[in-house]
């Protein structure tokens, strides 16, 4: 499975994606550049973690609107997957690629800590080999991760099973409490209704070793591997 | 010569903080008068902060070489050799003064300042830690300095993107008006492509590159030299304003020009800013410079000459090219979306030539900029000290209950965990961090290889304040030894030295005595010091803060599995304590506390103990022997097993005895150097023993792990009986409930 990373300037977690796609999951990899446009060679491009243009305006606005995220609406039309992490899923949201947006922490402070994710939609790529109900532990580290959506909204993400991970307890109940930042329903991560666009909060590449004190990301890794069938194309729904 | 700006007179020269003499040896060099920007570069570079004018013959009794040593003091930062071809770069350095006047940005820049210096080395930074202190929380203005630095470090790091892994945080009334912000960088490089600020080959062109600059910061080095009075607060203009997400692109920028091989040499652009670069890269180099300061990006109109030497405006670097190479760094630069300016040339001669559309505006020989007056000022031990000392702490009334002694002692500040700051940074960006903050040491790997770096701060100053000499000598043990404990052995270490005015003998004694005992403990650990900084002036309205050297150290595991941490892993492992039973109340976190009493003797140190014990531990570490192992400091043994029940994920109890020839609040709170607790699985139990036998090092076996308390006894008295989770919740809200 070919790999892209997408580099704009203030990124950071693009070394850290590069090294578990390249070291750990031993796929090929490449970094793209936020001026390119062309992507079709890629099966999956990450949108990582950082502070594009420092996140001065709002977290994600002035990338949402780069060379790179136009193109990614053509490789998305193609059947391309997009995993978009911390600032990744706010890249995706201010880009309209995903619905909702995300602000500031309910505490107004950055958190960076660990936390559990109970998974509520196995029904896509780059969540196929988990369970329903499965707690995934995995860090966060973010100041702008508190999810928001209108009534609406909300309510045809959950008719149309959009809703891929929230934040939860140990033992997978969603309380006030495991919620880190005030997200609303207590949303971790979405996905488009085709099932290839993920945005998601937390960091997957931070626990994708057991030295780092995890491997829950992994399995997300895992399944987008097993998602790829023979002829190149990706498991749909 | 520019007639714009005022006639440089003595008094003017006062004013800039020169003294009479000082101003007399710049007219006699130079020949004549200065103009008014070369007043400028002179006030700048001559001040205490630059130029380390009353520091600098005490600083070279410190051992700065040794076998791993790739840099030694002198250049942006140290660096030692860790072996499969890398090394680590590292330095500390304070950002005290702006931190008080404006404590986010000052805090912010601190950061700032440190990063540029690791990647100006040409290494990437991969771990921050942050030494603060400051005064007692119950006041309004100390919250607000604690919250505004710590968002502060918050802010530009995680933007920045290097994770915040270690440091520490402490509290005392003598730092309410003079808190300290101390950060530690350390960067990763390959050991043979380390660059240095170096000005070499005339005729090679000299490129501005980062940030643009503005009328921030001017002054900023001055500032640090001298102390403050009631109007501190109207410096705010002195203090620089960060753009962390300009550093991160001139990060990559650097590191790839680097890679090109057109870069000669690199210095960032810190206190006294330009004027700095011009002067110190060529007098490293033997050459000079010749810029035209027109051609400096500014984000402002109007400036000076004056003004764009000396803005500390930040996130800029002076970068010096290889001839012919010019396209190639404004193409990388280009890149990256920053300035990259041709401002002159590398010259013969040794002189900085500053230009102003053509005309010269200033022209000194950098030797005479870079060479301030030395100055050995009068030391003398502080009358009241000997007072001091002579307290017995045992004068005072033992505690009634124990338990409760041992809850208000973790429900203090400086012992109870920092979780509240440490959770607003980001602590493992760049997927390194093994072990995160909360442990003795922070552990990160070395990817690539097998190896891992220990890194930790360290810095009594209650302890050297009794005892210069031998509380400086333990800060070091104390850092080292946190780092032994995770399994690292201590390669090399960075100072920051914070004190008050030195041009008061007492506190230059307080200096030139904590200089000697990081000497002496240096040498009997082997351990170089590669870099630091010394930051004086330290006190307002004449009250000196605590004297606090911070210790940085950096220490090296072969096998990054092989590795531990402070807390209890389970039930039923053996619990053994090592080092001497010597301790004191003298100084310790108990007397103040308890009694708010800041006196005594400091138990004895031993630095062939202390080497034999760290020895020890690392050994017993490194052959998996130990499932916790933790430094014995803060609180005495008491709090160190506290601490092992209550830091890890789940809480683990502990039954403990103690001994004791005097009162039992000496062997649960005193403290005293070469001491740590550590546990180990009771199968290898014998195993351990023959290890300590043959470290020839005093230890004992005091209890087991295991249970819902911790129960701590001397003979058959039960001491402490407390359930752990009301120690865990003393120690989880001690700090937090003042500042949440």
């Amino acid at each position: 499975m070919r790999f892209g990373v997408v580099v704009f300037p203030g990124t950071w977690s693009d070394c850290d994606f590069h090294y578990v796609v390249s070291e750990v999951l031993h796929q090929p990899v490449r970094y793209v550049w936020h001026r390119e446009r062309e992507l079709r060679e890629l099966d999956c491009v990450i949108l990582p973690g950082g502070f594009s243009y420092g996140d001065y305006l709002r977290a994600g606005a002035v990338a949402g609107r780069s060379p790179v995220v136009e193109a990614l609406r053509d490789f998305v039309a193609g059947g391309g997957l997009v995993l978009g992490s911390c600032n990744g899923f706010q890249i995706l949201c201010e880009a309209g690629l995903l619905p909702g947006v995300l602000t500031r922490n309910e505490c107004l402070q950055y958190r960076c800590q660990s936390s559990h994710l109970v998974v509520e939609n196995v029904d896509t790529p780059f969540t196929r080999g988990l369970r329903p109900g499965q707690v995934l532990t995995m860090p966060i580290s973010h100041g702008e991760g508190k999810y928001y959506a209108d009534a609406e909204t909300l309510a045809r993400l959950k008719q149309h099973n959009l809703i891929v991970f929230r934040y939860a307890e140990a033992d997978g109940r969603i309380t006030k409490q495991s919620n880190p930042n005030g997200s609303l329903d207590n949303i971790a991560g979405v996905v488009n209704p085709e099932g290839t666009v993920l945005g998601m909060m937390p960091h997957p590449e931070r626990a994708s070793e057991a030295a780092m004190g995890g491997t829950d990301g992994l399995l997300m890794f895992q399944s987008l591997l097993g998602s790829l069938v023979e002829d190149g194309s990706f498991l749909k729904r | 010569m520019t007639g714009a700006e005022p006639k440089v007179t003595l008094d003017l020269a006062l004013e800039a903080g020169l003294t009479a003499d000082e101003y007399d040896r710049i007219l006699s060099r130079l020949g004549r008068e200065p103009t008014y920007a070369e007043l400028g570069l002179f006030s700048a570079l001559w001040s205490e902060h630059c130029a380390y004018k009353h520091s600098r013959v005490f600083l070279s009794r410190l051992p700065q070489s040794g076998p791993h040593v790739l840099q030694g003091p002198g250049e942006n930062a140290g660096a030692i050799d860790i072996g499969d071809g890398w090394a680590v770069v590292f330095k500390i350095e304070s950002h005290n003064h702006p931190s008080f006047i404006e404590p986010f940005q000052g805090a912010a820049t601190g950061v700032g300042g440190i990063l540029r210096d690791i990647f100006t080395m040409g290494a990437r930074p991969i771990a921050i830690l942050d030494s603060l202190r400051f005064g007692e929380l119950d006041e309004p203005k100390v919250r607000e300095l604690v919250t505004g630095v710590v968002s502060g470090i918050s802010w530009y790091g995680n933007c920045f993107g290097c994770p915040t892994v270690g440091g520490e945080i402490a509290f005392a009334p003598e730092y309410a008006g003079n808190p300290l912000v101390n950060v530690m960088c350390v960067g990763l490089v390959r050991a043979d492509q380390i660059f240095r600020a170096r000005a070499e080959g005339p005729g090679n062109p000299v490129f501005y590159v980062g940030n643009k600059t503005g009328r921030d910061g001017i002054h900023g080095a001055t500032m640090a030299s001298a102390t403050f009075d009631e109007h501190a607060e109207e410096r705010r203009p002195t203090v620089q304003v960060g753009d962390p997400f300009t550093e991160k692109l001139l990060l990559e920028a650097c590191l790839e020009v680097m890679r090109t091989g057109a870069v000669i040499g690199i210095q960032d652009m810190g206190a006294a800013g330009l004027a700095c670069c011009t002067s110190e890269m060529p007098a490293r180099s033997g050459t000079g410079m010749d810029v035209e300061l027109s051609r400096v990006p500014q984000r402002e109109t109007g400036m000076t000459p004056y003004e764009i030497l000396l803005s500390e405006s930040q996130e800029r670097m002076l970068l010096v090219a290889a001839r012919g190479r010019e396209e190639e760094v404004r193409g990388v630069f280009a890149k990256w979306e920053l300035d990259a300016v041709e401002i002159g040339r590398v010259t013969d001669g040794g002189e900085l030539t500053a230009r102003l559309r053509g005309e010269i505006v200033a022209r000194v020989p950098v030797d005479l900029l870079a060479e301030a007056p030395k100055y050995r000022k009068p030391t003398a031990e502080p009358s009241w000290l000997a007072e001091h000392r002579a307290f017995d702490p045992l004068s005072l009334p033992e505690p009634g209950d124990y338990g409760a002694a041992l809850v208000q002692l973790l429900r203090s500040p400086t012992i109870a965990s920092k979780e509240w700051a440490f959770r607003q940074y980001d602590q493992q960006v760049g997927i390194n961090t093994l072990v995160l903050p909360g442990s003795d040491a922070a552990v990160l790997r070395v990817k690539g290889t097998r190896r891992a770096l220990a890194v930790s701060t360290d810095g009594n100053g209650r302890q050297v304040f009794l005892d210069p000499r031998q509380g400086a000598a333990m800060a070091v043990c104390e850092a080292a030894r946190n780092v032994s404990c995770s399994g690292g052995e201590p390669r090399g270490v960075t100072d920051c030295l914070n004190f008050g005015s030195p041009e008061r003998p007492e506190i230059l004694w307080q200096f030139a005595e904590a200089i000697e005992g990081i000497a002496l403990a240096c040498r009997a650990l082997d351990l170089p010091v590669v870099g630091g900084n010394v930051s004086f002036y330290n006190e307002t309205s004449g009250r000196a803060i605590l004297p606090t050297p911070v210790i940085g150290v950096v220490g090296v595991l072969d096998d990054a599995g092989r590795r531990a941490t402070q807390w209890f892993k389970g039930a039923g492992h053996r619990v053994a304590l090592l080092g001497p039973d010597q301790v004191s109340l003298g100084g310790s976190e108990y007397l103040w506390a308890r009694w708010g009493r800041l006196a005594g003797a400091l138990a004895p140190l031993d630095l062939e103990t202390e080497r034999r014990v760290q020895a020890a531990v690392r050994a017993a570490v490194s052959a998996g022997l130990v499932t916790a192992a933790h430094d014995c400091s803060e609180g005495g043994a008491a709090v160190a097993l506290a601490e092992g029940c209550v830091t890890g994920r789940e809480l683990v109890g502990c039954v403990a005895a103690l001994t004791a020839d005097a009162r039992a609040d000496l062997a649960l709170f005193g403290e005293g150097p070469s001491r740590a607790v550590v546990t180990v699985e009771a199968a290898r139990a014998r195993e351990f023993e023959a290890l300590m036998a043959e470290s020839a090092i005093p230890w004992r076996w005091i209890g087991t792990t295991g249970g819902e308390r911790l129960v701590i006894r001397i003979g058959t008295r039960i001491l402490v009986d407390v359930d752990t989770a009301q120690l865990e919740q003393a120690w989880r809200t001690g700090f937090e409930r003042h500042v949440a």
